[in-house]
């Protein structure tokens, strides 16, 4: 499946993930000797004494107390160890070091936005530099979401009522899977983002420029990039299909009922209005649970997003 | 005698307000065991339907509401309407007061009205099928149940409904165990079975209501607008999962524990040998109800919940494992210099021992919380439960089935039949849930409609299992239903069993015995008594006659 990966785990791209994949092939190993013998063990014994020829009385075995407590103390002693070091790795998962830069994480029905101290935002795509540790403060503004990236080995909820924390050091380059673990409704699986790790160099120069994306290109080509990048595609298709939300094709002059049963064409000041306040006119047969997109979207960007609307025939 | 063999307790009375209106436990359970069939049947379907849609990515037959529909009704109905009762309402009030050496169970209106309620509970649950099938995965996780538009208060409001059949059974088999006994059944004779189902009838009474007003809760929260669980009401989403698993990890145990009971009996009497370590056995079911209280928290790793609280939980956790591994190593002792036959219900036990074993090495694995922090929510965990319900308990159950089904109707099966269907669901369980452990750890999150094309081949081997499953139960049902009407007639004692239940005729009498039977030998004598054809034969009597071909 990945093919850097193993047969079981996806690569080790984070600093936690060799030592969780230790202790699970610790445990794996155990488990092959011990499920040898039980059914082993039940294979061997149910052919060596099978019924052969008569009825006879069988032998009185009715406990052995040595036997019993050796498979109750050795299988205890065993349980002991991988609790240990199960909590132990996990203390390492759980506390993140004081070197780390901080991420601002929102979850919510049915993308992701990352938040940068230095201004930058971000829609299902986190960017981080390699070998530096990176702390995510997480919230959510509807349901229960989680963060899991399978590389790192690291999943945390993330909560509409509280902060929760996650941490992480990626140690190799590349784009790595981001999923939603907690079941949060109709777009849960299409919740999925990337993790880009870039080196300390391409990450600085991906920061500088992070502010003016759409600086070299034309409004329409920018409007079909944020089309993609803030995951507008998740709700609203542009072949025609309506999805969660109806569909960009041909949208632009469009004149739909509403759900209060009024009338509205899809002008520029509609359009602006639905992605900032997108409850004050749903399209009929729709529900109104698109979030606003109020401090995601830059002007300029609503700008181009209408640009494209309007190619979309 | 001539009476004795002809009337019993499916013909003395006939008609269908007989079958309604009986008090008879034996009657009851079949009624039990015929509905929890039928709710077996719809989530097996459920299941299926879940599988093709799965077997590419994208959407090929249901869109991604009616998949997250399906997938919440094959968990709630198989937990609730199917695995919950399906032992110890169904099999269990068939068995308990014969083994006991009982006339009936101890309050035999209660379980009537036990019954009944379970059935109330699941027109609730499948009214909400109609009235727009709830969509919140069988857990019901705040603030998502809270807010959702689909009939949460219908499949709420039934499965509280069923929690108090739950109850109710569990307060008769307890009240039945201390005070039914026959004469000379001291605690420590009575079969492993009973044990078993003691220990799971105090879970139901103590851990039930908790999940009941965990549900009134949520009703509560989603009607008058309380707010609870739902922050934007000012309530704690965690909470809810706290409440919820407080009973509903408990309830794992009122699944397997009689299943284990089932096992118990079943390695005993196919291998004509005395149980090894009764009083372990007997005790381990009581560790483990006593502890299945405190793991809770280990469905939490993730939540938020404190850093102590998980390294208290994961701790605890495997002390919950330990019993069931001394239970798997006494089974293994008791078949050692045995006299194995393998009918059936043999080869459940032997499936059960295959299956639960894998099951429980990988709940030592999600125990260890590192492990479980990558696990958790994906394919593994999945395919961890589901051989532990799925390959525990109703592998349990099929074997449990197979044993009591000639005293139950006085008819045989076909042996088979029964070998063909128990190798197609041996194998095409084995195909359908091993590949979701590489699917899990590969990073496969669960409840996804739609998933990346990485993951599709393993997907793909995980329908076609489930449709060989599929087809085993379609033997299996075609086999068991023929021989109520064509099969042969059983005789009393088919496998040569030594508890009471086979000391009376197939199909028992109404009043279960003739006469009250007075225990004159412990369950598993197997060193001195044997059963030939329906006949006890005691090993003093033997050595007079210097010969023990019968």
């Amino acid at each position: 499946m990945d093919p850097n990966g193993s047969l079981i785990f996806p690569s080790q791209v984070s600093t936690i993930a060799p030592e969780v994949d230790a202790l699970f092939d610790f445990i794996l190993y155990l488990s092959i000797i011990f499920f040898i013998l039980i059914v082993g063990g039940t294979f061997y014994f149910v052919w060596k004494y099978r019924k052969k020829g008569e009825d006879t009385f069988t032998k009185d075995l009715s406990h052995n107390n040595m036997l019993e407590v050796l498979w109750t103390v050795i299988p205890t002693i065993l349980v002991f160890i991988v609790f240990v070091w199960g909590f132990k790795s996990y203390m390492k998962m759980t506390v993140p070091p004081d070197t780390s830069m901080e991420v601002k994480v929102t979850g919510q029905k049915w993308f992701w936005t990352f938040n940068y101290p230095e201004g930058a935002t971000t829609t299902n795509e986190l960017v981080v530099p390699v070998d530096q540790p990176v702390k995510l403060l997480m919230s959510s503004t509807d349901v229960i979401h989680s963060f899991f990236v399978p590389n790192f080995r690291t999943k945390m909820d993330v909560l509409p009522n509280r902060y929760t924390q996650l941490w992480f050091e990626a140690t190799e380059t590349g784009e790595y899977n981001l999923f939603c673990t907690e079941y949060c409704g109709k777009g849960h699986s299409e919740m999925i983002g990337k993790v880009k790790v870039l080196s300390r160099a391409d990450y600085d120069s991906w920061l500088a420029g992070a502010g003016n994306a759409g600086a070299n290109m034309k409004p329409e080509e920018f409007g079909a990039k944020l089309y993609k990048d803030k995951a507008c595609f998740t709700c609203h298709s542009i072949d025609g299909s309506p999805l969660v939300g109806p569909s960009f094709k041909g949208i632009f002059g469009r004149t739909e009922k509403m759900t209060d049963g009024s009338e509205a064409t899809a002008d520029e000041n509609y359009l602006r209005e639905s992605i900032l306040e997108p409850q004050a006119k749903v399209v009929q047969g729709y529900q109104p649970i698109m979030p606003t997109y109020q401090g995601v979207l830059k002007d300029d960007e609503i700008d181009a997003l209408i640009a494209y609307f309007k190619t979309l025939k | 005698m001539s009476v004795a063999t002809t009337a019993n307790y499916l013909n003395e009375e006939k008609g269908l307000k007989s079958w309604l209106f009986t008090l008879d436990h034996k009657r009851i359970g079949m009624m039990y065991l015929f509905a929890v069939m039928i709710a077996f049947f719809l989530g097996g379907v459920f299941a299926i339907l879940i599988r093709l849609e799965l077997l590419n990515p994208g959407q090929d037959f249901f869109t991604a509401d009616t998949y997250n529909q399906l997938f919440t009704l094959h968990g709630a109905v198989m937990i609730f309407l199917f695995i919950i009762p399906a032992i110890p309402a169904a099999l269990g009030n068939f068995v308990l007061p014969l083994m006991l050496g009982a006339k009936d169970v101890a309050f035999p209106r209660l379980n009537l009205a036990s019954f009944y309620i379970y059935v109330v509970g699941a027109l609730f649950a499948l009214y909400s099928i109609v009235a727009g099938a709830v969509d919140t995965g069988w857990t019901f996780y705040t603030p998502y149940s809270t807010t959702t538009s689909t009939s949460v208060i219908s499949m709420t409001l039934g499965a509280f409904i069923l929690g108090f059949s739950s109850i109710f059974t569990g307060v008769n088999f307890i009240a039945t165990i201390h005070k039914l006994r026959a004469p000379g059944m001291t605690w420590f004779k009575m079969p492993l079975m009973v044990w078993a189902l003691y220990a799971t009838s105090i879970i139901q009474v103590l851990a039930t209501p908790v999940l009941g007003i965990t549900l009134l809760l949520l009703i509560i929260e989603r009607t008058i607008g309380i707010g609870i669980f739902d922050p934007a009401m000012g309530g704690d989403p965690v909470l809810f999962q706290h409440f919820f698993w407080f009973y509903s990890h408990p309830a794992v145990y009122i699944m397997i524990l009689p299943g284990m009971g089932i096992i118990s009996e079943l390695v005993t009497t196919f291998s004509k040998k005395k149980i090894f370590g009764y009083k372990l056995i007997a005790y381990s079911s009581l560790g483990i109800a006593l502890i299945s209280f405190l793991v809770w928290g280990h469905h939490m790793f993730t939540s938020g919940q404190s850093e102590f609280s998980s390294m208290v939980f994961s701790f605890l956790t495997f002390f919950v494992g330990i019993p069931s591994g001394i239970k798997m190593f006494n089974w293994l002792a008791t078949m050692y210099k045995g006299r194995i036959t393998f009918e059936a219900p043999m080869l459940y036990t032997i499936a059960f021992m295959f299956l639960f074993a894998i099951g429980g090495l990988t709940g030592i694995m999600l125990g260890a919380i590192s492990i479980d922090i990558h696990m958790h929510d994906t394919y593994f965990v999945v395919a961890h439960f589901h051989y532990t319900m799925m390959g525990g308990t109703v592998i349990a159950f099929l074997g449990g089935m197979h044993y009591w089904w000639p005293k139950i109707w006085g008819r045989m099966y076909s042996e088979k039949w029964a070998r063909v269907a128990w190798a197609l669901i041996f194998v095409g369980f084995n195909v359908t849930f091993f590949t979701q452990f590489f699917l899990g750890s590969q990073g496969m999150p669960r409840r996804y409609y739609n998933y990346l094309d990485q993951y599709q081949p393993l997907h793909m081997y995980s329908t076609y299992g489930s449709w060989m499953l599929g087809v085993g139960f379609l033997i299996m049902a075609y086999y068991l239903i023929y021989s109520i009407y064509k099969g042969p007639k059983a005789p009393n004692n088919p496998w040569g069993g030594l508890t009471m239940e086979w000391q009376t005729t197939s199909p028992p009498i109404q009043h279960n015995f003739e006469e009250q039977p007075v225990l004159e030998h412990e369950p598993y004598d197997y060193d001195t008594r044997m059963v030939v054809n329906d006949q006890l034969i005691k090993k003093e009597d033997v050595k007079e006659k210097e010969n023990i071909n019968v």
